[in-house]
C-alpha cells in the first residue's frame, strides 16, 4: 500500500480513485467442486461488462471474487492494476448493488446512504453534500428521512444505488440488481442506469444478470458464462448476430440450431432439405458437420413451394402455437427437430399438424463448426 | 390452532381453562391470597393484613430483593457479553469447532443446576482462585447458569441475519469492527434484549446452585423465601414471592418496551 501515507489504517478515499478491472486466470472451488474455471477478463476503466449466463454459470461467483466475499483458490483480481486478491472487502474500494437491496433497515434512507462515507471517515462536513448528491443522482432526493420499510421495491433499490456511489467507487459490481422489480419498473431502472453510467464516464461496472436483454441494453460488452467458464466475450451486436458458440447462440436471442452436414458449392444438407449459409466457416470440407443458427423472428411462413427468390426453406409440422401479443411463436417439428419460428401475429395461424413452410435468408443465418463451445474455453475476443 | 366450527371454538375453550386455570393460575392466585392472610384453614383465608408487606419494606427482606436484583443484572449483562460475544464468533465456525462450542455452551442447562453450585464451591474453594463465601461466587454462578440460554438466543438470530448486510457494509469501505457496532448489533438488539430478559427471569428465580453458594452478607430473595417457608412462615413467605414475580414481571416488561421499539421490520 505504498500510495498510502497513512499506514494500513488509511482511509480508502485518500488514494486516487481506481477503475478497471482484471480477471487473471481467477478460479474458485469449492472441495472437489469448481465454480468459476480460470476466468481471464478485463473490464475498461468506464466500461459496463455484462457477464451474462444461466444460474450455477460462475457469474455471482466472479463478482463476488471482486468484492473479496469469496478467496479465489488460484489466479488473481486487479482493481486498478492493483493485485487486491489479499485485501479484505472493505480495502477494495468498490460500491456494490445487490439483488435484495440489503439496506440497512434501522437506518433512514439518508443515514444508509451516509454510512460508507462514515465508515471512511470521510471530513463530517463534505458528508451531507455528498450524501444529497447521490440520491439527487438516483432521483431519491425527496425521500431522505424515509425508513427503507417505508419504500417500493424500484425505490429501495435507487437507495441501494445510491448508496453505493456515494462512497465515489471506481469500480461498481451490480449483482441482479433487477431481477427483484417487475417488468414495468425493470425498464425504466434500465434506463436508469444507462443515464447514470453516462453521468459516471469513469466508473467500471460489472454487470451480473442472466437476462439477455439486460445485458444487451446496458453492456458496452458481454462476456458469456456456463459451467464455470467464460464462452464468450464480445460486444452485443457482436454476440447477437456473430455468436462464436452454440451456447452463446442459443442463450442469447435463443437462436435454433440446425445440425447440417456441408454439401458441394456452398449448400449444406439439414436432413433431406438443402439450404446455404451467408459463408461457410474457412476450411469446411465437404462431409463436414456444422450447426447453422438461425433466429425464431429471421423465419416467416411462405406458401408451399413459394419461399422466393434465395430464401432457404424447410417444409414441417405445426407442433404448437402459442399467442405472445404482437408475435405467433410456431414449434415446427422438421425433420425430427424442433424450430421455434416468431412470426407476426396472424389472423389465421396454422393448426396443429399442419404442414407449413418456412422460410429464412442465408444472411440471417450463423454457421458454426459442431461442437464449438462444448470442449474448451474460448478467450476473449480481441 | 386454527378452528371454525362454532361447537370446536368453544370445546377448545373449555379445555383451556380446564388446563390452564388448576394449573398455571391457581396457584399464582392462592400465593397471592395467602400473601395477605394470616390464617388458612377453611377454604378461603382468613384475618386480611398488609403485615407482611409491611415487614418487607423494611430490613433483610428489601436487602434480599436488592441482592437478587443486582446479581441478576449483573449474571445477565455478563452473560450477554460472553454469550453474545461466542455466539457472534461461532458464525463463522463451520462443522467440527461449531458443534464442540455449541456443546460446551448446552452443558450448563444439562448439567443440574446444584452440580453447577457443587462445582463452582469445589473449583473455587482453594487459592489462587478463592471466591468461596464472596458474592462474586453468586454472581459466577448465575451467569454459568444462564450463558447457555443467552448464547443459544443469540446464535440463533445471528443465523437468521442475512450475510448481505453484513457484505454491503463492507463493500461500503467498513471495517469489521464497524459493521459490528452500526449494523449487526443494532439488527441483533431485540434478540439481545430478548436475551436479556430471558437471562434475567432465570437469575432472579435461581435457588438449588444458590444454595449452595451464598455468604451470610448476600442472600437472594428466593433463598430467602425458602428460609421463612422453611420455618413455616407460610404467608410471610408467600408475601415475599409476590415481590418477586411481580418486579421479575415489571422487569421484563420494561424490556419487552425496548424490543418493540427496536423491532425495524
Amino acid at each position: 500500500m505504498s500510495t498510502e501515507p497513512g499506514g494500513p489504517e488509511a482511509v480508502p478515499t485518500s488514494r486516487a480513485v481506481r477503475s478497471g478491472i482484471r480477471f487473471d486466470h481467477v478460479s474458485v472451488t469449492y472441495g472437489d467442486l469448481t465454480v468459476l474455471d480460470a476466468l481471464d477478463l478485463t473490464v475498461e476503466p468506464g466500461e459496463v461488462l455484462a457477464l451474462l449466463g444461466p444460474s450455477g454459470s460462475g457469474k455471482t461467483t466472479a463478482l463476488r471474487a471482486v468484492a473479496g466475499f469469496v478467496r479465489p483458490s488460484g489466479g488473481r483480481v486487479l482493481i486498478g492494476g492493483q493485485d487486491v486478491t489479499d485485501l479484505p472487502p472493505h480495502r477494495r474500494g468498490i460500491g456494490m448493488v445487490v439483488q435484495q437491496y440489503a439496506l440497512f433497515p434501522h437506518l433512514r434512507v439518508d443515514q444508509n446512504v451516509a454510512f460508507g462515507l462514515k465508515a471512511q471517515r470521510t471530513p463530517r462536513a463534505a458528508i451531507p453534500g455528498r450524501v444529497a448528491e447521490a440520491l439527487e443522482m438516483t432521483g431519491m432526493a425527496g425521500y431522505a428521512r424515509r425508513y427503507p420499510r417505508e419504500l417500493s421495491g424500484g425505490q429501495q433499490q435507487r437507495v441501494a444505488i445510491a448508496r453505493a456511489l456515494a462512497i465515489r467507487p471506481g469500480v461498481l459490481l451490480l449483482d441482479e440488481p433487477l431481477s427483484a422489480l417487475d417488468a414495468q419498473l425493470r425498464s425504466g431502472m434500465l434506463a436508469e442506469l444507462a443515464r447514470l453510467h453516462r453521468e459516471l464516464p469513469d466508473v467500471s461496472i460489472l454487470y451480473v444478470t442472466h437476462d439477455q436483454i439486460e445485458a444487451l441494453t446496458l453492456a458496452d460488452r458481454i462476456a458469456v458464462m456456463d459451467k464455470a467458464r467464460l464462452q464468450d466475450c464480445g460486444t452485443p451486436q457482436d454476440l447477437y448476430r456473430r455468436p462464436r458458440t452454440e451456447f452463446t447462440a442459443s442463450f442469447v436471442g435463443s437462436a435454433n440450431l440446425l445440425p447440417v452436414r456441408v454439401a458441394g458449392e456452398g449448400a449444406l444438407h439439414f436432413g433431406d432439405a438443402v439450404v446455404r449459409a451467408a459463408e461457410l466457416p474457412k476450411g469446411a470440407v465437404e462431409g463436414a458437420e456444422a450447426t447453422m443458427c438461425v433466429r425464431p423472428h429471421a423465419l416467416r411462413l411462405a406458401a408451399a413451394g413459394a419461399a422466393g427468390g434465395a430464401a432457404n426453406s424447410l417444409r414441417g409440422t405445426v407442433t404448437g402455437v402459442q399467442w405472445r401479443g404482437s408475435t405467433h411463436r410456431l414449434l415446427v417439428d422438421a425433420g425430427g427437430h424442433e424450430i421455434r419460428a416468431d412470426v407476426g401475429d396472424l389472423r389465421q395461424p396454422p393448426a396443429v399438424g399442419a404442414t407449413v413452410t418456412l422460410a429464412f435468408d442465408p444472411e440471417d443465418t450463423v454457421l458454426l463448426p459442431a461442437g464449438v463451445g462444448t470442449e474448451r474455453p474460448l478467450l476473449e475476443r480481441v | 390452532m386454527l378452528v371454525h366450527s362454532r361447537s370446536g371454538r368453544w370445546a377448545v375453550w373449555t379445555v383451556f381453562f380446564v388446563l390452564f386455570l388448576p394449573l398455571f393460575a391457581l396457584p399464582f392466585a392462592v400465593i397471592a391470597l395467602a400473601s395477605f392472610a394470616t390464617h388458612w384453614s377453611g377454604a378461603f383465608p382468613s384475618g386480611a393484613t398488609l403485615t407482611h408487606y409491611q415487614d418487607i419494606t423494611r430490613g433483610e427482606s428489601l436487602d434480599a430483593l436488592t441482592t437478587s436484583l443486582v446479581t441478576a443484572l449483573a449474571a445477565s449483562v455478563l452473560a450477554l457479553v460472553v454469550g453474545g460475544w461466542a455466539a457472534l464468533a461461532a458464525d463463522a465456525l463451520r462443522g467440527r469447532g461449531r458443534r464442540l462450542l455449541d456443546a460446551l455452551f448446552m452443558l450448563p442447562v444439562a448439567v443440574p443446576s446444584v452440580v453447577v453450585g457443587l462445582s463452582l464451591l469445589v473449583a473455587f474453594s482453594k487459592p489462587p482462585l478463592l471466591l468461596n463465601g464472596t458474592r462474586g461466587i453468586v454472581v459466577l454462578a448465575h451467569t454459568v447458569l444462564v450463558t447457555a440460554f443467552a448464547y443459544q438466543s443469540v446464535a440463533a438470530a445471528v443465523a437468521r441475519l442475512d450475510p448481505a448486510y453484513e457484505q454491503s457494509a463492507a463493500s461500503l469501505g467498513a471495517r469489521p469492527a464497524y459493521v459490528l457496532w452500526r449494523v449487526k448489533l443494532p439488527l441483533l438488539l431485540p434478540s439481545l434484549t430478548a436475551a436479556a430478559g430471558l437471562c434475567f427471569a432465570l437469575s432472579m428465580g435461581e435457588l438449588s446452585a444458590t444454595m449452595m453458594l451464598y455468604p451470610p452478607d448476600w442472600l437472594p430473595l428466593p433463598v430467602k423465601i425458602f428460609g421463612a417457608t422453611d420455618r413455616g412462615s407460610l404467608f410471610s413467605g408467600a408475601a415475599l414471592a409476590v415481590v418477586l414475580m411481580v418486579t421479575t414481571l415489571v422487569v421484563l416488561l420494561g424490556v419487552s418496551r425496548i424490543r418493540t421499539r427496536a423491532a425495524y421490520r
